[in-house]
């Protein structure tokens, strides 16, 4: 049984929320994981490697500290503070929330196939599922397309989690099925009314995509846990982030965009990518209104990514996955502090 | 009462909702990858003990409670209120019907118990997991009947009713887990 710094037996942290870690004002100096879980995590990393290295894509390495910052209102970068003259000035920089950016201007660069597994900050990401402080495998595929990508995703994650197969519904089907409700077509009263159902709250907007990700995490989520690995795709072309926009068989608008969640958990976030720099540019600056207009704060917009897309960046298909979470799931918990050794409050 | 953002939420942690006092038995941190932050969380009201799921946006706040958990000693009830006191500063307090619940049916004077005041009046008493109390009336025991199974109602001091092994007399003294109601032991 492991022993904490105070040589109590610590049993607690198999049970114990991330969140207490940070209410907790006297941090051990002891490894919240144990080290059999870190055995297990080293395995399914070199797994990974093996993996890329067999289909000749190329690792990469970028910047954690960016001069830019990413553009989604509702992730917050964490800033650092450079100093170019060491007591002097101050220059703004960022800790990386993806290293999204940098690698299109990789493969902008003429990179082909690339991936990376990074560490990613963002501001305010504590509990059962999130450190402050995460690591991120990340990967493109020039001449994917998002449906193809969702193959090489079951192909690599499954058997790492020990699953046979990956069902594939699109977001209208799991809102039709959960909810009764098109997300594609239903007004603002009719998903405050279908929350309002289900979710007892004060929350007040009148953002449609708010009560959409609501909807899809409170109540669509849980329901897939029973499901294994469920890829959801084309999601709303109001939610595209970084992706392309064309119509579904229904002739409505949707995003070619998939997220996978393995037992409910949100797992990967993948794009058919936006090549266009001239739209890319339009959704930085309606994400940068949207700041305003929600008072959250703003960040300079990482412009070389814009140079890059003008300069021409091969049409691919990209992806993120959670480590911690894969971890997660392939062992079998629900608390991070599990599979990362130190959590903040112990960083 | 001060407030508490969401991002001080914890387990235990009391706060008023619709004007009555809860207890967060749940903390969860919901945050879909491009979506908002919420914080889930699971909500015992502790007037009706009913739980429920409650989500709030992140930076929302809610009011504390002043709820606090006393340890208390049984006095006495006078047909109406059950009546409790502080050992420490020999302040008391009664509890009503509904307050006390189930709690009377194993409260023995003088025996030490929780009551949880809300802005100083009990709200809940919970008596300690086990207790002891005296057969008043049951069937006469049958001797020799130690090992065989079968039990028969017995009449306990408090007024509770539970099931005892044959054997038990009526005057004998008996350990009762009160989270179960179920005989332990002779005490």
């Amino acid at each position: 049984m492991p022993v904490n710094c105070r040589g109590r037996s610590d049993t607690r942290p198999v049970t114990l929320c991330l969140r207490e870690f940070f209410v907790s004002d006297n941090p051990c100096w002891n490894s919240t994981a144990s080290i059999e879980n870190l055995r297990r995590r080293a395995a399914i990393i070199a797994a990974i490697r093996t993996f890329f290295a067999e289909k000749d894509v190329l690792e990469v390495d970028t910047p954690v500290m960016s001069n830019g910052a990413v553009s989604d209102p509702y992730i917050d970068t964490i800033e650092c503070r450079y100093q170019p003259l060491v007591g002097g000035e101050v220059e703004l920089k960022y800790l990386q929330s993806s290293p999204e950016y940098a690698m299109k201007r990789l493969l902008a660069s003429g990179s082909g196939a690339i991936y990376q597994i990074s560490k990613a900050f963002r501001n305010g990401e504590v509990g059962r599922r999130h450190n402050p402080e995460f690591s991120m495998l990340e990967w493109y595929r020039p001449g994917f397309d998002h449906r193809r990508l969702m193959d090489e995703v079951a192909e690599l994650l499954l058997p790492l989690l020990g699953l046979s197969e990956a069902v594939k519904y699109s977001y209208a089907q799991v809102f039709e099925s959960h909810l009764g409700v098109d997300p594609h077509h239903a007004d603002l009263d009719t998903l405050r009314g279908v929350a309002a159902e289900h979710i007892d709250s004060d929350y007040q907007d009148d953002n449609r995509d708010n009560w959409l990700n609501l909807l899809m995490s409170h109540v669509i989520e849980p329901r897939l846990a029973s499901e294994g690995a469920v890829f959801v795709y084309d999601y709303p072309a109001s939610q595209a982030a970084l992706a392309k926009v064309s119509e579904d068989a229904q002739g409505r608008a949707v995003a070619e965009r998939f997220e996978l969640f393995v037992h409910g958990v949100e797992l990967a976030n993948g794009y058919h990518e936006l090549t266009d720099a001239a739209e890319q540019a339009r959704r930085f600056d309606a994400d940068n209104r949207q700041r305003r207009s929600e008072s959250l704060p703003e960040r300079p917009v990482d412009h070389l990514l814009i140079e890059a897309l003008e300069q021409g960046m091969p049409d691919c298909a990209g992806v993120a996955v959670g480590i911690d979470r894969l971890v997660m799931q392939a062992i079998g918990t629900d608390n991070i502090a599990d599979v990362i050794a130190f959590p903040l409050p112990r960083a | 009462m001060a407030n508490y953002s969401t991002n001080q939420f914890k387990n235990g942690l009391k706060v008023m909702i619709d004007g009555d006092p809860c207890s967060m038995v749940d903390v969860e941190f919901v945050k879909p990858g491009k979506g908002q932050a919420f914080t889930r969380v699971k909500m015992k009201n502790l007037m009706s003990g009913r739980t429920w799921e409650r989500t709030f946006k992140s930076g929302e706040s809610v009011e504390g409670a002043d709820v606090m958990d006393t340890d208390m000693e049984y006095l006495y009830n006078d047909g109406e209120m059950w009546h409790f006191m502080d050992p420490k500063s020999y302040e008391q307090v009664a509890a009503d019907q509904t307050a006390i619940g189930d709690a009377h049916l194993w409260l023995k004077e003088q025996d030490a118990c929780q009551v949880t005041l809300f802005n100083g009046n009990p709200i809940s008493v919970t008596p300690p997991n086990f207790v002891e109390l005296e057969v008043v009336e049951t069937d006469p025991g049958l001797k020799g009947d130690t090992a065989q199974g079968g039990s028969k109602p017995a009449t306990l001091q408090s007024g509770a009713v539970v099931r005892v092994p044959l054997f038990i007399e009526r005057g004998e003294v008996l350990k009762i887990d009160t989270r179960t109601g179920e005989y332990v032991s002779r005490a």
